[in-house]
């Protein structure tokens, strides 16, 4: 019953209108990466965008054809039968802008110098990755999301929609986020910016014409990211004290196997991440603050909203704790918009969201299952 | 489903014949949603519950009213003051710890509070104690050592809080087998519901 949506094929969206950020910087030309799962209605009206958190992708469900083991990173949740049921919704997945998954980015190509943008690539922020996704919507037909849906960073994408958007998105489902990061929060970013920042081989954004790629600074940034988005419980549980050689060796090398679990993440992370696309991601993380122009009052900022709203958050996830989901909660209250919240119990800390959980995913199933319900009616 | 709510809780109806069409509620310890359902579809009520467990927030999901989990124990401080029209506190009074600032809160919420708890001081739980027992009813079903009640009271116990916190008692609906009881009603009722407001 719960399936695979099997295997997908990705997509690319071209667009040449110009695409004027947030910062002012102008980007003529860009593509998109997407994929979709299910059939779009006749009347278009069951579509759901699903955004990716800091170092996600377009390939959210399924698997490709030539790479079986390439499974999406949120296939428990999408599929036929699953919470995200591809049976009644057409999923959209996409690669953000100044992605580094096929989507135009630092990587990428410049058209006009022929070399990578590097350095060049434009601050994106989580209002300029919004823009885009409703492009993408056009392009493919989609005036008004069923759900918009996202974790940690794709949850300020989420919320974003409903203030930007407010008559193309119905259902908004924010898990796992805030509505701005805390100063502590800032602090982790930078540290994993300034580990990739000063890495000999990062050559100020422009390495890719020398050959190299900064790997020991991005390791360092998704190592440190990494404990982050870890619980202590989860990590004592996982982990705990244990010697890799069974005895210590008075040594620097690997000798508990949280290390050699932190350094192996790490090494993973930076043979496939672009290090440009790492301090784009956190920086809009670090500027998402839809109040921060109202006297950082979210109340008013969630005044245009229109969207009934679902909020998730775990009770062991610090980076981004229930107290910052129910200041979201708040002001949804404030501004008497239909919302439910639900505090799930949880050992898995910030990744729980990525996690299967009984109860979240109940809730998440019996939420989008109201929103098949409901249909086009608003 | 409306019959069988009724029927399975006559302190609803009570409820339900206070609210006028298009108020705004806040049900505190609103269980799997269905006074809220209710209320919705016979009254237009625009409203959110508030409950903790999490069995009960996937059934409000279903029922789709919306639940903010949260434990009324902690406060109910996310709520700003006069936001509702009524805050209802149905059969959960008596579970309650602090009870006298969830009264408080109550009063400070919504322009009326409504609260429903069973009667402690009906003649059967009365003769219960004369007899040396803690009562054991379908009201009260739980021995003294399992139950979640720790503030079980009488009307004149409630009317006498209410008192003491200012409170004003607007209105009083007293039951026994799901029918209104007239006659002897802190003898004779079993379930109480009362309507009250902050003493202006």
């Amino acid at each position: 019953m719960n399936a695979s949506v099997g295997i997908v094929s990705a997509q690319r969206a071209i667009f040449d209108t110009p695409l004027t950020f947030r910062s002012g910087a102008v980007l003529p030309h860009y593509e998109l990466m997407y994929e979709t799962y299910g059939t779009l209605n006749a009347d278009k009206s069951n579509a759901i965008l699903i955004c990716h958190a800091l170092s996600g992708h377009h390939h959210v469900a399924g698997h490709y054809a030539d790479d079986a083991r390439n499974v999406g990173w949120w296939d428990n949740m999408v599929g036929p039968g699953k919470p995200i049921d591809t049976n009644r919704f057409f999923v959209v997945g996409l690669n953000n802008l100044g992605g580094c998954h096929g989507s135009t980015g630092p990587s990428s190509k410049d058209p006009r110098t022929g070399k990578p943008y590097g350095a060049s690539f434009p601050v994106v922020t989580v209002e300029d990755w919004v823009e885009t996704q409703a492009r993408l919507a056009d392009h493919l037909g989609i005036r008004c999301f069923a759900a918009v849906v996202g974790g940690s960073l794709g949850g300020m994408q989420a919320m974003q929609w409903a203030l930007a958007y407010p008559d193309r998105v119905r259902h908004v489902l924010a898990i796992a986020t805030a509505p701005h990061l805390t100063a502590q929060n800032i602090a982790f970013n930078d540290v994993a910016r300034s580990a990739i920042l000063t890495d000999p081989d990062f050559h100020g954004g422009d390495f890719y014409q020398h050959g190299v790629v900064p790997t020991r600074g991005l390791r360092l940034a998704r190592m440190l990211g990494h404990i982050t988005y870890l619980s202590d419980d989860a990590m004592a549980d996982k982990f705990g004290r244990e010697l890799r050689h069974g005895k210590l060796n008075f040594s620097y090398d690997i000798e508990f196997q949280i290390e050699s679990y932190l350094r192996y993440q790490g090494d993973k992370f930076a043979a496939y991440f672009d290090a440009n696309t790492y301090l784009l991601m956190t920086k809009a993380l670090d500027y998402f603050d839809p109040a921060r122009e109202l006297d950082g009052d979210l109340n008013r900022a969630f005044a245009a909203a229109r969207a009934k709203f679902l909020v998730v958050s775990f009770t062991t996830d610090w980076r981004f704790s229930p107290q910052r989901s129910r200041e979201i909660v708040h002001a949804l209250l404030h501004n008497k918009l239909d919302v439910s919240y639900a505090e799930i119990s949880s050992q898995h800390g910030h990744d729980s969201f990525l996690m299967q959980d009984e109860q979240y995913f109940a809730v998440m199933r019996n939420y989008l299952d109201r929103v098949a319900a409901e249909g086009t009616s608003p | 489903m409306n019959s069988s709510i009724i029927l399975s809780r006559p302190d609803f109806a009570a409820i339900a014949a206070w609210i006028p069409q298009g108020s705004s509620v806040l049900d505190l310890g609103c269980g799997d949603g269905s006074l809220l359902r209710y209320l919705r579809e016979t009254r237009a009520v625009r409203g959110y519950g508030v409950e903790i467990s999490d069995a009960n927030i996937a059934a409000c999901i279903v029922n789709n009213v919306n639940v903010i989990q949260s434990d009324l124990e902690s406060g109910i401080a996310d709520f700003e003051d006069g936001s509702f029209d009524f805050v209802i506190l149905s059969q959960t009074l008596q579970a309650t710890h602090h009870t006298e600032a969830l009264m408080n809160e109550i009063v400070r919420v919504g322009h009326e509070g409504i609260v429903s708890f069973p009667n402690f001081g009906y003649w059967k739980n009365r003769l219960q104690v004369l007899r040396g027992n803690m009562p054991v009813s379908d009201e009260l079903p739980y021995q003294w050592y399992d139950t979640p009640n720790v503030h079980l009271c009488t009307l004149n116990d409630f009317e006498i809080l209410c008192a003491h916190l200012q409170i004003r008692i607007l209105g009083r609906h007293v039951m026994a087998d799901g029918r209104d009881v007239h006659v002897l009603p802190s003898l004779r009722g079993t379930t109480a519901v009362y309507r009250f407001r902050r003493d202006a």
